[in-house]
């Protein structure tokens, strides 16, 4: 097992999360918000999805060495999995579900006669011998057998579930909510596996240029998605709350250094910073070769410096959010009435001041989820993004940016990005808006 | 009022000396003058003499920040970080690092992504606001539903994917605009016009969404209730008093971007070869010149800190309640 | 009422205001074109559009030095010798001189030499030019002279200075004949350290007197710079001129039909050097001024360059004689007649390949290359390694142009590294890695067959290049029916283990070997090429490590000698194989001496036949030992010789007079174009199609009647509701 940087913050992160559940658990200020989240449909929906990216995205965060002693490369348990589509490279583009190639070239007939024509793929319906007749029968087939397949798994876990829960309260979702996620979750499983099952014998999505399966890509983009979308808010959390609280609730010199700090490099346009601050992230790589021998590391490392950057660019708005209403909150009776009876400023900033911001916190953090999976691509387009080495949906749009001028045009990676994106993007979206009428107090009246 | 634009610009100062600070060490940490010159010098029979002589003509054989060997205040003047940063306060750009004069390129290209910019600005604010008005015109019917719907996932949607798929379909299929590039005068008018749309429409979603939410947080108070009462079709209060009071935080916000109007848009400008300050800017990422970098980061923050003192401005303008002190 | 008349407006604005605009849209440009980048009055002109992706840096003829420069200085001066344009092989011709150079060879005490003389004997080497009388330059201000015979623009006073902000905002322009003394300054030029010509380093070791006239040059003001005297180049009249350069040099004549000595007119700096023009932009590296057929009328690098012919231009005709098949082309259909044809040359931004591709289908581009991704749209392969064009682009009658380029594109070897570098063991391993790297699927893949796998240094087209058995890599092919055959990759293995490393494991280690691999390739396209290297030297059992950095710290790594393997290209600077072998000669070492030799390849016995080479006329013995010398590096194999690429041109049948010439770089004026048909099928193919939109227009009608329709019924009920609230209301509060 290796733990590559991103991997151990991503567990770090995990079990802050855990610790945090665990601490709020109880605390009626969370659970009414969270009663509420249960309530709205669209939100439980999205939230569904939301999850299952990221089990893909922690399936992806499971690196060991590859147990093939011919190449000894740092894997994950996702690419463990899918061994079979990582391997099944083909020469250059074929469309999705084809069985030949996508453009003509020199074919060598048994005979030794050449001539000019699409010859059929390595792995992508290798298994027709005759593709043209057989082939849509036997994708139907496949599509309803993986369906069943998941279809079963689906109810056997199902039936388990209820057995398991029959007698307990139920818990956070009542009714009709909870029959939303369940479809959701039914649409997810059994889709899952047709399209394992496709997979095995098709390129679902296609191949690229070079011939690696588009889906796969598409499928390991994922993690980068997520890692740029909460790393970033692990890093400038600490920033933001520290300093917008100090500030706010110290004033003085201290307001005076941290506003100042922030409005500095707030006005620096952001992709400028973001620019230079990759520049130099290249050089010192460049400097330390012996550091980054391995591929996957070293694009792990710019991963995570693009986290830190994207983080120490991004920190300014939620700092001067939560020093505004630390400001609020510090002219609140119950803090006045502790600062009188002598209580000590740690425990006021850390009993009184800290839960009443957090509302803020969570809604800015769910907010800008989206907005940085977003940002990820359009910095790639620019190369400050991730390393052209790390799959991305940015790198993959980059790339498809060429194949739109082709004729015929090669529509699979720029659609599979756009899909995946879109549905990660927007289940997020759709998360967030379900936090933030849960969360903000001016949503919660009127609802 | 002057007493005070005259305090915040004296309040810029600091701003500005921290954010050259901060770039200057960004740059010159990252990467030293030798590397300058090659970059620049190109590819054949470099030799160290080609190189000192570059570093000579533009000044970079100086010490960073402190000259020892100068005399007097020769000591801090004859330094890099003074002839390359203290320039700027005044707009002296100098000369990037290919040779051109910044200042006249900054001058030229501006207009080309003004001619972009403000009319997105325009229409968007426009677009925005009519499809946030329907919205709140036919609140809980399926109009609004599916325009809500509609607004997140557009917002969803990368800018990216807008802007090569109008290039692809308006462009390349339709032949209804040349595919990219500029001219001067009214015949921009047909090359910007998809960069345009392209820019009105992808920020349509979040634009209209957060707009609505605007007006209905209006529509729920008192007074609207009251001209309701009095008789006022549903347009009319939208119009009169809605609009009219919601425009407040809207135009508000549109002053603070509006001097940043002038850096154009990055990604836009360099797909469609639109010669504005966002290309220019990409460019001199690109090919790692970093005097125009600099000009551009300091030219950005400069523009940022007037977007704040116009919205500080316009503030009072609008609101008689707000006093600037 | 009101309520509904003013929904009815509210929904019909907009929609009025939108069919006006298109109205605007459709009547301002001409309907059947409305995807015209350009001006629609200027279509009925002779302009020939292209592009440039990057704008030149230097204009200045004693500094450019890329191919991109030259598309623009080549146009404009003209140094004394050109290449012929349809002649082959490469053919230096007059252009402003009147002969081929006069060439003498001296011995140590200046005593004329036989020209047959043996090389050692020869000392130094005269070139005698003698130019054309009559050649006028461009009309430019710094030639401007009043009445008196004063110039106008060389003291410029502030009143001139005011409102000027390009050169074409000075209103007297003036011309002068060009002469001999022209020629001189500019190598003087060449030697000013100020100036900081790229070629003043190769400069010094030929020309006479070039080292101490740059030593000299550099506390010279310009004037004295004009007056000083450099002892190897020396003007005999008003129309002669005589270079001396030490030993003997047969390449130096190539030099000669480079800009680099090109005439420059010492008025041209001293106007330039006036204080007030470089702040915008008015130097001489932005508005040249030279004889050639073009002059630049516009440079905006944020937009345009636009060329104009010159009025000035001198009479030169276009060439009556050619290679065989060139008449059957119909290249020679315009024989006689002065050049150049084309009024005007627009040169657009275009920094992205797509839309350059795309315009160029359109018509709005004269001629492109041909894009990785666009390839297969174009060219098709029709039977044995013929290349044709698609049917597509047969209809539209575009053709293509191919010819192998005088570059070479390598995989080296850091020869200092000691891995990869030194002794008989990395000998072995760089000869295993020049099997395994196939370049043949390299080619195929990444190139659409766009290219040759090299066999040697010399590509062909260069004197000493062989084609067929003899000239092949005994150590990387087979012959093998009539083809060079890659060896098997059991042969490269059988390699590793003769080297040391068994399946590709480091003993020292136990472990795979790692090798690095030095790129500036570092954007995502570049990624599936660097795969791929990955993969071929996986089949070596070697893990490769990719490490890509940009231009500058690579230049740097080199420079230091910390690559271990790197991928480099070289482009001809003229057509003689000295010009690539000197990357391999020892005293070039890229670490030691700071030359062009990047791997730091040493060879005594290469070192002397290159010497040996270097001064030969191209005779059999010469290719004798060029063979000599090729065998020697396929067998210490420091590079591994990657490919040749070939150059595919696609142009418009409108776009005449166009043939490969790799050489020359004044090709434009030979150019005409035919603008009827250009203006006829610009037409045909570019008809807008209008009926998405009025579609989208009525989809968006029909989304949102039926949502006005229902607020209508609404609003009329809403409106009594609320009169029976408020009549309740007023009770309430009458109360």
């Amino acid at each position: 097992m290796i733990v590559l940087w991103t991997d151990a913050l991503i567990f770090m992160l995990l079990i802050a999360l855990a610790l945090m559940i665990g601490y709020l658990r109880n605390k009626a200020q969370m659970l009414r918000p969270l009663r509420k989240i249960g309530q709205n449909k669209a939100g439980l929906a999205a939230l569904t999805v939301l999850l299952f990216f990221v089990l893909i995205g922690l399936l992806d965060s499971v690196h060991f060495k590859s147990p093939d002693h011919q190449t000894r490369e740092i894997i994950s348990l996702l690419d463990y999995w899918a061994t079979p589509i990582r391997e099944s490279g083909e020469k250059t583009y074929s469309a999705p579900f084809a069985a030949h190639l996508y453009s003509k070239e020199f074919m060598i007939a048994p005979d030794g006669s050449r001539h000019w024509g699409t010859p059929r793929l390595k792995h992508g319906g290798a298994h027709l011998t005759n593709p043209v007749q057989q082939k849509f029968a036997d994708i139907m087939t496949r599509t309803a057998q993986g369906l069943a397949k998941g279809a079963a798994l689906y109810l056997f876990f199902g039936v388990l579930f209820r057995l398991w829960r029959r007698g307990r309260h139920k818990a956070l979702f009542p009714g009709p909510a909870s029959k939303t996620v369940a479809w959701v979750l039914f649409v997810i499983v059994t889709l899952t596996f047709a399209v394992i099952e496709l997979s095995a014998h098709y390129h679902v999505l296609g191949t690229d240029m070079v011939g690696e399966d588009v889906l796969y890509q598409a499928v390991k983009s994922i993690r980068t998605g997520l890692v740029i979308g909460t790393l970033t808010t692990l890093i400038m959390l600490p920033l933001a709350i520290v300093f917008g609280i100090l500030a706010g609730f110290f004033g003085g010199w201290i307001d005076d250094v941290i506003q100042y700090s922030y409005t500095t490099l707030n006005s620096i346009p952001g992709v400028l910073l973001i620019a230079a601050s990759i520049l130099m992230v290249q050089v010192y790589m460049a400097n330390h070769p012996e550091a980054f021998t391995s591929v996957v590391v070293r694009a792990d490392m710019r991963l995570l410096f693009l986290c830190i950057i994207l983080g120490m660019t991004s920190w300014t708005g939620l700092c001067r959010l939560l020093r505004a209403e630390t400001l609020k909150l510090r002219e609140m009776e119950y803090v006045l009435a502790a600062q009188t009876l002598g209580v000590r400023q740690s425990r006021i900033l850390f009993r009184h001041i800290l839960p009443n911001v957090m509302h803020i916190v969570i809604i800015s953090v769910v907010l800008d989820f989206s907005s940085l999976v977003l940002a990820e691509a359009v910095l790639s387009y620019i190369n400050i993004g991730v390393d052209p080495a790390t799959y991305s949906w940015g790198n993959m749009i980059n790339g498809a940016r060429l194949e739109m001028a082709r004729e015929p045009v090669v529509w699979w990676s720029l659609t599979a990005a756009f899909l995946f994106m879109l549905t990660l993007v927007l289940a997020a979206n759709i998360v967030a808006d379900a936090v933030r009428d849960a969360f903000d107090p001016r949503f919660m009246d009127n609802a | 009022m002057i007493h005070y634009i005259l305090r915040r610009f004296l309040y810029a100062l600091p701003l500005l000396l921290g954010v050259n600070i901060l770039t200057f060490m960004l740059f010159f940490v990252l990467n030293s003058p030798d590397d300058m010159a090659r970059m620049q010098l190109g590819q054949k029979h470099v030799t160290e003499q080609a190189v000192d002589n570059w570093k000579h003509q533009r000044g970079y054989d100086l010490p960073l920040l402190w000259n020892a060997k100068a005399t007097a205040t020769g000591k801090i003047t004859r330094t890099i970080f003074y002839r390359k940063s203290v320039g700027l306060f005044w707009f002296d750009f100098g000369i990037s690092d290919s040779g051109r004069n910044i200042g006249s390129d900054i001058r030229q290209r501006m207009w080309p992504s003004l001619a972009v910019a403000l009319p997105t600005l325009i229409l968007g604010l426009l677009a925005n606001i009519c499809a946030a008005l329907l919205m709140v015109l036919f609140r809980n019917s399926y109009l609004e539903v599916g325009g809500v719907v509609l607004c997140v996932i557009l917002m969803s949607i990368s800018s990216l994917f807008y802007i090569i798929g109008g290039q692809f379909l308006i462009g390349k299929e339709l032949r209804l605009v040349p595919i990219s590039g500029y001219d001067t005068g009214l015949d921009a008018i047909k090359f910007i016009v998809l960069p345009v749309a392209i820019g009105v429409l992808s920020g349509i979603g979040s634009g209209a969404r957060w707009y609505r939410t605007l007006f209905l947080e209006e529509v729920e108070k008192d007074y609207v209730r009251t001209a309701r009462a009095k008789g006022l079709t549903e347009v009319q209060v939208l119009f009169r008093h809605v609009l009219k009071n919601a425009m407040i935080p809207i135009l508000t916000g549109v002053v603070v971007v509006l001097p940043l109007l002038f850096m154009g848009s990055l990604i836009m400008e360099s797909f469609f070869s639109i010669p504005g300050l966002g290309s220019y800017t990409i460019d001199a990422i690109g090919s790692q010149d970093f005097a125009i970098v600099r000009a551009m980061v300091f030219l950005g923050s400069v523009l940022y800190i007037a977007g704040l003192l116009l919205t500080d401005i316009s503030y009072t303008l609008v609101d008689p309640r707000v006093r600037l002190s | 009422m009101s309520s509904n008349l003013s929904a009815n407006r509210f929904v019909r604005r907009p929609v009025l205001s939108l069919l006006l605009m298109i109205a605007f849209v459709l009547s301002a440009c001409d309907t059947t074109q409305l995807n015209n980048p350009y001006d629609p009055a200027t279509s009925g002109l002779s302009i020939l559009y292209s592009s440039f992706s990057e704008r030149p840096k230097h204009l200045d003829p004693a500094i450019a030095y890329s191919a991109n420069e030259y598309t623009f200085i080549g146009q404009i001066y003209e140094p004394p010798l050109q290449y012929h344009y349809l002649k082959r092989p490469y053919q230096l011709m007059p252009l402003t001189a009147t002969a081929l150079p006069k060439v003498s060879y001296l011995d140590a005490q200046d005593k004329p030499l036989p020209t047959n003389s043996e090389d050692y004997k020869i000392a130094f080497t005269e070139y005698l030019l003698e130019i054309k009388p009559g050649i006028r330059y461009q009309p430019h201000p710094a030639l401007a002279k009043n009445a008196a015979g004063e110039f106008l623009y060389h003291h410029l006073t502030s009143a001139q200075l005011a409102g000027v902000g390009v050169l074409g905002d000075f209103d007297k322009t003036g011309s002068r004949e060009l002469t001999a003394d022209d020629y001189v300054y500019q190598i003087k030029r060449l030697a000013s350290p100020e100036v900081q010509s790229p070629i003043a380093e190769l400069m010094k070791h030929y020309i006479v007197g070039f080292e101490d006239f740059y030593r000299q040059a550099a506390s010279l003001s310009l004037e004295q710079i004009k007056a000083a005297p450099m002892t190897g180049v020396t003007l005999l009249d008003r129309y002669r001129y005589k270079i001396t350069i030490k030993g003997k040099y047969p390449q130096f004549i190539f030099w000669l039909a480079m800009p680099f000595f090109a005439p420059m007119p010492w008025e041209a700096d001293v106007f330039y050097h006036q204080p007030g023009l470089k702040e915008h932009n008015i130097t001489l590296d932005w508005y040249p001024i030279g004889t050639g057929p073009y002059t630049l009328q516009e440079n905006n690098p944020n937009l345009r360059m636009v060329m104009v012919k010159n009025p000035n231009f001198h009479f030169e005709a276009y060439p009556s004689e050619g290679e065989p098949d060139d008449a059957g082309q119909g290249l020679l259909s315009d024989a006689g007649k002065p050049l150049p044809f084309i009024d005007k040359v627009v040169f657009t931004l275009e920094k992205e390949t797509i839309p350059y591709w795309n315009k160029f289908l359109q018509g709005y581009y004269d001629a492109s290359g041909i894009a990785s991704d666009s390839f297969d749209q174009a060219i098709q392969f029709s039977g044995a390694d013929e290349v044709g064009l698609t049917a597509s682009m047969q209809e539209k009658g575009i053709r293509l142009q191919k010819a192998v380029t005088t570059s070479v594109f390598y995989v080296g070897f850091n020869m200092l590294d000691a891995t990869v570098g030194r002794g008989e063991k990395a000998r072995k391993l760089r000869q295993a890695i020049a099997i395994a790297l196939d370049y043949e699927e390299f080619i195929s893949i990444f190139m659409n067959g766009r290219g040759i796998p090299a066999q040697g240094v010399l590509p062909p087209g260069i004197f000493g290049f062989i084609e067929g058995k003899p000239g092949i890599n005994p150590y990387v092919y087979d012959w093998r029916n009539g083809h060079p055959e890659r060896k098997a990759i059991s042969e490269a293995r059988q390699l590793m283990k003769a080297a040391g490393y068994p399946g590709g494991v480091d003993p020292k280690t136990g472990q795979a070997l790692i090798l690095y691999f030095d790129t500036t390739s570092v954007s995502i396209d570049d990624r599936p090429r660097m795969n791929w290297f990955r993969k071929q030297f996986a089949k070596l059992g070697i893990k490769l490590v990719i490490r890509g950095t940009d231009y500058n710290r690579f230049q740097q790594k080199m420079r230091a000698g910390n690559a271990q393997i790197f991928m480099w290209g070289w482009n001809a600077d003229y057509p003689d194989p000295e010009n690539f072998f000197f990357l391999l000669y020892g005293p070039n070492a890229k670490v030691a001496f700071g030359g062009e030799n990047a791997g730091n390849y040493q060879n005594p016995r290469f070192d002397r036949l290159f010497r040996q080479m270097r001064g030969m006329t191209n005779s059999d013995r010469r290719l004798e030992i060029i063979q000599q010398l090729q065998q020697i590096v396929r067998h210490d194999a420091p590079w591994v010789f990657g490919l040749y690429p070939e150059d595919f041109l696609l142009f418009h049948s409108w776009y005449k007079n166009l043939t490969p010439n790799l050489m020359a770089n004044n090709r434009l004026k030979y150019a005409r174009i035919d603008n009827q048909e250009r203006m006829q099928k610009r037409r045909q193919w570019n008809r807008p199609v209008l009926w998405p939109l009025a579609f989208g227009f009525l989809l968006l009608l029909i989304l949102i009647m039926p949502a006005v329709i229902a607020y209508r019924r609404r609003s009329r009920f809403t409106v009594q509701r609320l009169q029976k609230q408020d009549g309740a209301e007023s009770v309430r509060i009458r109360k």
